[in-house]
């Protein structure tokens, strides 16, 4: 089947690559575009460790080919970090409240968790279990994972003011 | 879990789409959100030359309001459903049963048309367009025609729509002002189908009552809405479980599933009528 030419803007980089239509978005970020912070957790939309934003939206990269991604705008856990290099302030309160164990699920969470307070900047626990539902952590560190973006909540609103 | 090879066509508007259907025939298959279809690719359970993506079909898209009815989008997503304020206040039913739908990522994605078109009795919006008394609109390369969501389902994955038509529109009544509505599901975790759910919707001395996944289609009991219309709780119940057809399953055995069916739509009903004004 002949390749079909796709380009997008990935963490702020723009991409254009050849790529065979069955290709999933996230076989296409970690084998073509070598960025590998977007897991491979259980290839079937269930459990979240693929996540991406792509133009504003969590998204299962497991479960997108990579031709409907043709022309967006993606961030993976690695656009999250600062434009030093240094932790985001998210990845940092995962850090600090240890809100994770083995990491597999670290990078969907990060990602799908930074959506979250875009629109959502000041959640209860509640609906931080809510919005973080379609993530599993199959260490089961879900109390420290909803204590870290509890966290970064406080710490970005608090950034904010400062900055107003 | 790679699929297997096709080619990918993004037409610009419902016309090309449906051209591209018709002549490509059986080989090609319409992509809206992609959430049951890639799964089945994966799993080389759908096998197929061509996928026509329509993310770029503004025709399909948008939630449009009048004193009426309400027009949705077939590619309007479960999250776009939910932030409609407008569509909350016509319709409230619609976002407390999108919100019971797979996970806010899923949501992002996943779309009220191909949930109401695959036919999967597993989804959670057939049940409740019926509940509403809603209508598909379907496009082929002729003019399109309109398929009342009660007559749409024919067995498991079996539709009234033909193989070459697309399902553009839904268009729903508005329920009258001070309608009692609830939509009740059960569970095994976040993300699965139901082992039961009810769509309820009552006032005015009249209702209507449908429920998922517990026959190979969605199932909407005219006598059951009689019965709670004239406020016999009893001979709603009586008839709904007269009309389900449950099979045995990992969610349960058939006597578990017809138990639980019973509490979701008692539970559906209690907060329906304490809603109604």
């Amino acid at each position: 089947m002949a390749k079909m030419h796709v380009k997008m803007t990935v963490n702020g980089k723009e991409v254009e690559a050849l790529a065979e239509p069955r290709t999933l978005l996230i076989h296409f970020l970690r084998e073509d575009l070598n960025i590998t912070g977007p897991h491979i957790g259980c290839e079937s939309s269930h459990c979240g460790a693929c996540t991406v934003d792509i133009d504003g939206k969590s998204v299962k990269s497991c479960t997108m080919f990579v031709g409907q991604a043709n022309g967006t705008d993606i961030t993976t856990v690695e656009g999250l970090t600062n434009p030093d290099g240094s932790l985001g302030v998210i990845q940092e309160m995962f850090r600090e409240h240890h809100g994770l164990q083995c990491g597999y699920c670290t990078p969907g969470m990060i990602t799908r968790a930074h959506r979250l307070l875009q629109e959502n900047p000041s959640p209860t626990e509640e609906e931080v279990r809510f919005g973080m539902a379609g993530n599993l952590c199959r260490c089961t560190g879900y109390q420290n994972i909803v204590k870290a973006i509890m966290a970064s909540a406080d710490m970005l609103n608090a950034q904010k003011e400062a900055a107003e | 879990m790679i699929p297997g090879a096709f080619e990918y066509h993004r037409p610009a508007s419902v016309a090309e789409a449906a051209g591209l259907l018709s002549q490509l025939g059986d080989d090609a298959r319409v992509l809206a959100g992609g959430h049951s279809l890639i799964p089945m690719m994966k799993l080389r359970m759908a096998d197929l030359s061509h996928l026509v993506d329509l993310q770029d079909l503004d025709e399909m898209k948008g939630i449009k309001i009048t004193v009426s009815s309400v027009t949705i989008g077939a590619m309007v997503t479960q999250h776009e459903l939910i932030a409609d304020d407008a569509l909350a206040a016509a319709v409230p039913i619609i976002r407390e049963a999108a919100l019971q739908i797979a996970d806010p990522q899923v949501r992002y994605v996943g779309t009220i048309g191909g949930n109401v078109a695959n036919g999967d009795p597993g989804n959670d919006m057939p049940g409740l367009m019926q509940c509403l008394n809603a209508t598909y609109e379907v496009q082929g390369t002729e003019a399109s025609r309109m398929i009342n969501a009660r007559e749409f389902y024919e067995s498991a994955y079996f539709t009234a729509r033909e193989e070459e038509e697309i399902l553009t529109r839904i268009h729903i009544p508005r329920p009258a002002g001070g309608t009692g509505y609830a939509y009740e599901k059960q569970k095994r975790k976040i993300g699965d189908y139901a082992t039961a759910a009810a769509a309820v919707l009552v006032g005015g001395g009249e209702a209507s009552v449908a429920m998922t996944n517990l026959s190979d289609t969605p199932v909407w009991s005219q006598d059951a809405g009689k019965a709670l219309a004239s406020g016999d709780v009893e001979g709603c119940v009586a008839a709904v479980m007269g009309a389900i057809d449950p099979a045995d399953d990992m969610r349960g055995p058939v006597e578990f599933k017809k138990h639980v069916a019973g509490m979701i739509l008692r539970r559906a009903i209690d907060r329906a009528l304490s809603r109604a004004s």
